[in-house]
């Protein structure tokens, strides 16, 4: 048995989007969104290509939560870059799923396919840009018990271990070590995401994609809360242009930010 | 049922941004709890938080050598809540307390949610709200159950100060050992020295540039904008693709999400990208040569003209009124 690095993925709404909302309030009209493959998760499976001829026997294995009628669209996208397989877990409802079920959908079926012993590593984008909230990977992390590094923009690999640079806040770049296999979250200036070629796509329609099903529906064991309403935020008021020369509208600024809106 | 504050502290004082979560735990109905990763508080300090009304705080105080990881933080935090019978736990959605407190969220079996905007008592209940999809819907939950509910706020949101009183009673207590992950160890942290800016995510006002700036050294201009008015600076993602500036700088869905007071775009377009990361700013300035420019659509005052020659002026003139 070979080695396996894991991918974890989520289709999002490409950036374009415009949202309209359900009838209900509660939901969004997703009908004419176009789904892409979440920016950072392109650069963990860029990341796990890359590495993955330094693993004797690993194979790369995308997964991702999410209705397969549409993600299967994303899983392709990563097995046409150059992942190995898929698997697809599904779900009979995926609104407003807890970041936490997420996270265990994705530990159960990592564990189903064999024990951590056999796995490099786990990757993932460093947050998805649709709930904007990144918590996945760690809540992961915790579940399947692997030390975590999240926002890497620079790794050195090594049979064992991995030397992961990362961006705080104000700043701060801080290098960890560690131990693998590891949850590790993938930022941007980790690496350059490859388009998938031409025969990789070919390739990709005769790879495999595995479907699992998970449910959560009334039997989350997690605490939590109910979705009261969904609205768009409040428009904002017109625009005030300044007149006069140049100059004439720097002085009209100034004192509109002194005297009218106080923020400065 | 109580409410922990995750508190975070600089130069001896607690942040404007817990201070935030103090107000917030000031208007829910249980009584609030505290604790942050340090020394034993000064006189000075413990005073700044017996008079928040903190009923009880907690710190613990790491040895040089122990590494303050997303475990080693979790594993002070989670017998913590438990001890101090915290069902919402409140903190800044900043890196370091997402990654500890979403380990405790699973240890816990506890719901989290972060970037939140707003937090509510309505009658028996709380009401969060959090924008979704970089702004372009903001969604209402209710928390249900006993938790614990780990509730990460976005820095900005919450403007009232928290209200002070003297003599009130508070319990300190020291305690709940980190412990080591032999997994992980930290090497390295530098801070880039350049930088004694505010956080872009913390900010209070905000100079960001853009493709108009025609050239990566045209940012001199913000820069000393900034240097006037404590400023941070930040970027659309055409210029931080460009490398004209760190990718740390870019304000955006695929950047930063901020929330300042000020945000001067001078030079951008308002790409639907760039506007999902700064349309919640409060007041928002343009400055751009085309008068079609989406950005503004989104400002508050605009000027159509050259930004090369506006951001000096507009800095001689806030430097004559400052
Ligand atoms: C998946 C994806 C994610 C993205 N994420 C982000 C993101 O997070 N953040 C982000 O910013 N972008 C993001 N983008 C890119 C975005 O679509 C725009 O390309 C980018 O924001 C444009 O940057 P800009 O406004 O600096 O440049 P431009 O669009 O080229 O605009 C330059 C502006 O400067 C004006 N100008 C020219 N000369 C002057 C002058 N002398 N004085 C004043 N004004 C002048 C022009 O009129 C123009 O409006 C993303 C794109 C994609 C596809």
């Amino acid at each position: 048995m070979g080695q396996k690095i894991y991918v974890c993925l989520k289709q999002v709404p490409d950036t374009e989007a415009r949202f309209k909302l359900g009838e209900d309030n509660k939901s969004i009209d997703l009908q004419q969104v176009k789904w892409v493959v979440n920016p950072y998760d392109e650069y963990a499976i860029e990341e796990a290509i890359k590495i993955k001829s330094s693993f004797a026997d690993s194979q790369i294995f995308v997964l991702t939560v999410g209705p397969k009628e549409r993600a299967y669209e994303a899983l392709r996208t990563a097995l046409a870059m150059g992942a190995d397989e898929a698997i697809c877990i599904d779900s009979p409802s995926h609104t407003n799923l807890n970041p936490l079920d997420i996270a265990k959908a994705l530990a159960d079926t990592i564990l189903a396919e064999g024990p951590l012993t056999d796995v490099v590593t786990v990757l993932a984008g460093k947050v998805s840009i649709d709930q904007g909230a990144g918590l996945v990977p760690s809540l992961l992390a915790q579940l399947l018990n692997l030390p975590l590094a999240t926002m890497a923009t620079k790794i050195s690999w090594s049979q064992g271990m991995a030397t992961v640079t990362r961006e705080l806040e104000g700043s701060v770049m801080e290098t960890l070590e560690v131990g693998l296999p590891a949850m590790i979250t993938c930022n941007k200036g980790l690496n350059t995401p490859r388009y998938p070629s031409l025969p990789g796509i070919m390739k990709a329609k005769k790879k495999i994609i595995k479907d699992v099903t998970f449910f959560v529906e009334g039997a989350s064991p997690f605490s939590s809360w109910d979705l009261s309403k969904m609205e768009l935020p409040p428009e904002r008021p017109q625009v005030t242009l300044l007149s006069g020369d140049t100059q004439a509208q720097v002085k009209e600024l100034v004192k509109k930010l002194r005297e009218e809106s106080k923020v400065i | 049922m109580k409410t922990l504050i995750i508190v975070d502290i600089e130069s001896g004082k607690i942040k404007k941004t817990s201070l935030e979560l103090v107000s917030i735990a000031q208007s829910l109905t249980v009584p609030f709890v505290g604790a942050y990763f340090g020394p034993e508080p000064t006189s000075e300090l413990k005073s700044e938080i017996s008079a928040l009304g903190f009923s009880e705080f907690y710190f613990t105080t790491p040895t040089a050598q122990q590494a303050l990881t997303a475990g080693s933080l979790a594993s002070f935090l989670s017998p913590l809540i438990a001890k101090s019978q915290s069902s919402i736990i409140l903190a800044t959605n900043h890196s370091t307390n997402r990654d500890s407190l979403s380990l405790c969220a699973a240890h816990l079996k506890g719901a989290i949610l972060n970037d939140v905007t707003h937090v509510a008592q309505t009658g028996a209940h709380i009401e969060i709200k959090k924008p979704l999809y970089a702004g372009k819907i903001l969604s209402t939950y209710q928390l249900k159950g006993n938790g614990p509910h780990f509730i990460l706020t976005r820095p900005n949101q919450f403007s009232n100060l928290p209200n002070t009183q003297s003599h009130l009673s508070m319990a300190l207590f020291e305690g709940f050992e980190l412990s080591g992950d032999n997994r992980i160890k930290i090497v390295e942290s530098v801070k880039s020295s350049s930088q004694a800016r505010p956080d872009l995510s913390e900010a209070n006002i905000i100079v960001a540039g853009g493709r108009g700036l025609k050239e990566a050294s045209n940012f001199k201009h913000l820069e000393n904008l900034a240097d006037t008015l404590g400023a941070s600076v930040g970027a659309s993602r055409a210029v931080v693709d460009a490398g004209w500036v760190g990718h740390d700088k870019q304000v955006g869905q695929t950047g930063k999400t901020v929330a300042p007071s000020l945000y001067i775009a001078a030079g951008i377009s308002g790409a639907i990208q760039h506007l999902a990361g700064m349309s919640s700013s409060k007041v928002i300035v343009a400055i751009n040569t085309d008068p079609a420019a989406p950005i503004f659509q989104k400002a508050t005052y605009g000027i159509v003209g050259d930004a090369l020659e506006v951001l000096p002026m507009l800095n001689t003139e806030i430097k004559a009124i400052l």
